[in-house]
Parts: C-alpha cells; sequence; structure tokens
C-alpha cells in the first residue's frame, strides 16, 4: 500500500548531468519551462526536442524511467486536450454537431497543449531523477541566497524542505507498522464503500499523525542540543563550487534561449 | 487447538539482487496452555515468523496451518483468525488513536462483529487483567505513561479473546519497574486465563524465570526448541548466535569452574541461591 510512494526518484548513474552543480540543473529546468511557453508555433519543437534529446542522452537515465512520470498525467492530458478541442475559437469548421464545433485551430491547440505538457514533464522530471534531493536543496538554498536581504527565510525553507524529504520514508515505514497493528486487531482497509473506508482510514490517520509530532519534537530538541540557531554563520561539509563544465552548461542554457527567443521574434 | 507451520520460508524482494531470506524452512507446532519463549538477535527473522503466524505476511513458501486448514487457502476467513490468534506489535502504544482508553480497547471486539455491550464487557475485562484502573477508563490515551499506554494496547489485543497471544518485545524501552509489571501482567493474563502465550525477546532473563519452553531463532532458523533449562545450558552455543543465558547461568558455570559441585542450571535468583546454599548445608565448604 505504501511501497509505491516515491518523490524526488533518483535514478543513480555517473553522468556529466548527475555532475553538474544543481544550481545550474535548476536554472537550466527554468529556461527549459520559460522556452516551452515562449514558442507559439511548431517549429519551436525542433530546438526544444535538440536541447531534451541532448540532455536526455548525457544523462544516462534510461528512457523508460523518463516515461515512467509521464503515465500519472494522462488524464490530465486527455482533459486539457478535450477542452481545448471544442472550445478554441476558429472559422475552419470540420465538423458541427449539436452545440459543439470542431475546427482545425482547436485541434493545432489541442496537439499543442499536448506536446508542451508532455515537454513539460520530461524535462521536468530529469531534474530530479539527476539530482539527490540534499543536492537539490542545498542548490536551493545558495541559488536564491540573493533573496535573503529581502527578508526572504531562504536557509530555513532550503532546512524544511529536506527534512520533509528526509521524513517521507520514516513515514512510510511507521504506516505500514500502524497498518498491520490495526490489521491484527481486525481493522478492514478494503472493502465497504468510500465513506466505510474514509472511517477505517482514521485508525491509521490519528496514530501517524501523532508520531509525527512526535519525531518533530525530538528532531527539534536534537537540533537544538547541537546549537543549531539558523543560517547565521552556518557552514557546509559539501560547499558547492562551480566548475568549468557548469559554465559551459550555462552558455548552452543561455544559447538555446537565445535561440528560442530569436525564433519568436521572427515568427517562427 | 493447534497452529502449525510447514517449511516456512520468507524472501524479502525476491527475484532482485536484494533478496534476503528472512526466514527459511521453520517448522513449529504451537499448541495449548503454552507459555512460549522465543528468542533471536536483532535481524534473526523472528518478527518476520510472528507476523505469518496471523497471516499478516504469506509465506513465499510453506504453509500455516490452523487446526489443519492453510490460512491462506480458499474460502479461510483472514479475520476472524486473527481474533483467535492476537498479536501485539512493539511499541503497541503507537496504534491508540481513541478518545478514551475504553473506546479503544472496544475497537478490536468491534471489528469481530460483537455489539457495543458485548465489546464493552470484554473490553473492560481485559483492562482489568492488564492492571489498567477504572478510573482511567475515560481518560484519553495520549495523556497515559508509557508503561500504561502499553498495557491499554495489550489489552486492546486481549479483548479480541484469542487462543494465543503473541508479544513482541512487551519489554523494549521500559524501566525496570515498568518492565517488571508488563511481565507480571502477562503471567497474571496467562495463569488467569490458559491462554498460550509467545513472548518475543532478546533478554534472556526476561524469559527465562516465566516460561515453559523456549524457541531460540538464529538467521531465520529455528535452532533449539525445548524446554528453558535445557536450553539455557547451551551457553556457548548461545553466545556466538549474538544472545545469553540468563545472568545467574553465568555465575553458576563460574562456580562450577572454580570447582564447586554444581549439579544442573538455574532458571531464577532464588533456585540458585537455594542451590548454593544448599553446598553449605552439605558441608561441602
Amino acid at each position: 500500500m505504501f511501497k509505491d510512494i516515491t518523490l524526488g526518484q533518483f535514478y543513480p548513474a555517473d553522468s556529466v548531468i548527475h555532475r553538474l552543480d544543481p544550481r545550474v540543473k535548476l536554472l537550466g529546468t527554468v529556461v527549459y519551462i520559460a522556452s516551452l511557453f515562449i514558442g507559439k508555433t511548431f517549429f519551436t519543437f525542433i530546438p526544444i526536442s535538440v536541447f531534451l534529446v541532448m540532455v536526455i542522452i548525457l544523462s544516462k537515465v534510461p528512457v523508460s524511467f523518463i516515461l515512467r512520470g509521464i503515465k500519472p498525467i494522462i488524464p490530465l492530458l486527455i482533459i486539457s486536450a478535450a477542452f481545448n478541442l471544442i472550445l478554441t475559437p476558429g472559422d475552419s469548421v470540420i465538423v458541427r454537431f449539436w452545440i459543439i464545433t470542431i475546427n482545425w485551430e482547436g485541434v493545432f491547440m489541442a496537439i499543442f497543449i499536448i506536446l508542451r505538457l508532455l515537454y513539460l514533464v520530461a524535462g521536468t522530471s530529469l531534474l530530479t531523477l539527476t539530482t539527490t534531493p540534499t543536492r537539490l536543496t542545498d542548490g536551493m538554498e545558495k541559488g536564491l541566497r540573493f533573496l535573503t536581504p529581502l527578508k526572504v527565510p531562504v536557509h530555513e525553507i532550503a532546512m524544511m524542505m529536506s527534512i520533509a524529504l528526509r521524513f517521507i520514508p520514516i513515514l512510510t515505514e511507521e504506516a505500514d507498522k500502524i497498518k498491520k497493528a490495526q490489521l491484527a486487531r481486525g481493522a478492514d482497509f478494503e472493502s465497504g464503500n468510500l465513506m466505510k473506508r474514509v472511517r477505517a482510514m482514521i485508525p491509521l490517520l490519528v496514530p501517524l499523525f501523532v508520531s509525527a509530532f512526535r519525531r518533530a519534537g525530538d528532531l527539534a530538541m536534537a537540533m537544538e542540543a547541537r546549537c543549531y540557531n539558523g543560517a547565521e554563520g552556518r557552514t557546509k561539509m559539501k560547499p558547492l563550487f562551480y566548475a568549468g563544465r557548469d559554465f559551459i552548461a550555462y552558455g548552452v542554457i543561455f544559447g538555446y534561449l537565445a535561440v528560442v527567443i530569436v525564433m519568436r521574434v521572427f515568427g517562427l | 487447538m493447534e497452529l502449525r507451520t510447514e517449511k516456512l520460508t520468507y524472501e524479502y524482494d525476491p527475484g532482485t539482487s536484494y533478496a534476503k531470506k528472512a526466514i527459511e524452512d521453520v517448522d513449529l507446532v504451537i499448541r495449548e496452555n503454552e507459555f512460549i519463549g522465543l528468542i533471536g538477535h536483532t535481524g534473526s527473522g523472528k518478527s518476520t515468523l510472528i507476523q505469518h503466524l496471523n497471516g499478516l505476511l504469506k509465506a513465499t513458501s510453506g504453509r500455516v496451518l490452523w487446526n489443519g486448514k492453510d490460512i491462506f487457502g480458499d474460502g479461510f476467513d483472514r479475520k476472524e483468525f486473527r481474533g483467535h490468534v492476537g498479536l501485539v506489535f512493539q511499541y503497541p502504544e503507537y496504534q491508540l488513536f481513541e478518545t478514551d482508553v475504553l473506546k479503544d480497547v472496544c475497537f478490536g471486539p468491534k471489528n469481530l462483529g460483537l455489539s457495543e455491550a458485548e465489546a464493552t464487557a470484554r473490553a473492560k475485562e481485559a483492562l482489568s487483567l492488564a492492571g489498567i484502573d477504572e478510573k482511567l477508563y475515560k481518560a484519553s490515551p495520549f495523556e497515559l505513561s508509557g508503561g500504561q499506554k502499553r498495557r491499554v494496547a495489550i489489552a486492546g489485543v486481549l479483548a479480541m479473546k484469542p487462543d494465543i497471544l503473541i508479544l513482541d518485545e512487551p519489554t523494549a524501552g521500559l524501566d525496570p519497574k515498568g518492565r517488571d509489571e508488563i511481565l507480571d501482567s502477562i503471567s497474571l493474563i496467562r495463569s488467569e486465563t490458559k491462554k498460550t502465550v509467545i513472548l518475543v525477546s532478546h533478554s534472556m532473563d526476561d524469559v527465562a524465570q516465566y516460561v515453559n519452553r523456549v524457541i531460540v531463532i538464529n538467521k531465520g532458523h529455528i535452532e533449539f526448541d525445548g524446554e528453558p533449562r535445557e536450553i539455557f545450558s547451551h551457553i556457548e552455543e548461545l553466545e556466538e548466535m549474538g544472545l545469553s543465558a540468563p545472568a545467574i547461568s553465568y555465575i553458576l558455570r563460574d562456580l562450577k569452574e572454580a570447582g564447586f559441585p554444581i549439579e544442573g542450571n538455574a532458571l531464577t535468583v532464588e533456585e540458585a541461591r537455594d542451590m548454593i546454599l544448599g553446598i553449605f548445608r552439605r558441608g561441602h565448604v
């Protein structure tokens, strides 16, 4: 029941993409997402595809792993394609029945939206597939440090994120234990209608919440006992440093952004 | 009543490189009115084994038979079966969830389909056996002390009136006083109800003075199964498995090695005292 919960599913491999500084990958992901929305024609998918395929090949992540991320969004794809198909205004009508009209503009928009979403998921999942959660939060903390003067608690947010990620497997295991303990007391999680099943979750959720609070309290105490007091004056065991490949990657990312913008300006 | 396992084997993550046999070819027979200590080192497979005994885990191969019927056979009612074999997990206090103690203990019997009145009657009976004062029935389970919570949780399983009560490390994390109280409650439950009790532990001292049968499990295999006195004489083998005999056995062994005429083994401090005094009385020293 809880075995399948994964978040930030990391694929361990030794590749240039894995070794890139997480800040580069974060910026790259932001640029990539922006590029998907800058493009207005099918032609822009040429540079986008080249960029994506290049990164996938370099990352050594099997394509099946990337496709796995697409599966859960299939319903979303279908719904948004359907809406675009029938709700896009246009003159070149193909069929008309009852109150529904389908025109070429709608077909174009539906295909376009599907492509956009597919590329979006494929590209962003590469970030979590090639970066460990720790590196990711480190990168966020350092990359967003410029927000600190604006009173944004960057370090605290990054710390909360890494603790949350760290606790997922612990709470998963805990939930499994509690489930078994309640099954031993004759609990039934699988039969009955929706209401009955929701009610059956109470013996599982209450102890799980209680234990999450207990663990949070213990952790806070343990951190304070070791004099944790936030970001000020704190050093890293593995500080992030840019290497040559990171500057090359920045060059590629900005070059790619330039290409997409130029294509948009010339209406391609 | 008879619970039997036949060639029980359980493998984690079969077919992958992480595959690991937690238990292998376990044959056991558990009958009426036994008091069993199941002993093994951390990771020996004892928790995996007991989860098979009430059908929470399904064996990779082998069977568990309840009165001769396969518990994973067609038409076997496992929910009802879990009422016969009650399992109290480690740190059972973390399973409490109701608004008051009495309601929490009623959860099990109600799941068995009993009426409100019957469930309450059973819950009260179980709570008094577990040594919980009537004043606490309406208290929130989260306000109780650690030892009290644990006894409420044990009562929660006891209220289902199982024929076999399995307790996984019931004394883990308790201070000596809490430990003695729990073990005395278990002993009382056992003498009052004549249920078969399986006490899972890694502490020989806990087990030695109560049980009448000891099962030692190591690396997923049953190594010893028999009388406590017999088993605790294998001090060397037990130590090789990362276990130990009750502390008193070591004193007797040292005395024996020092040339005192000590016969057999003692399970409790009282027995040992009588043995040693006996030597003096007989005038050997």
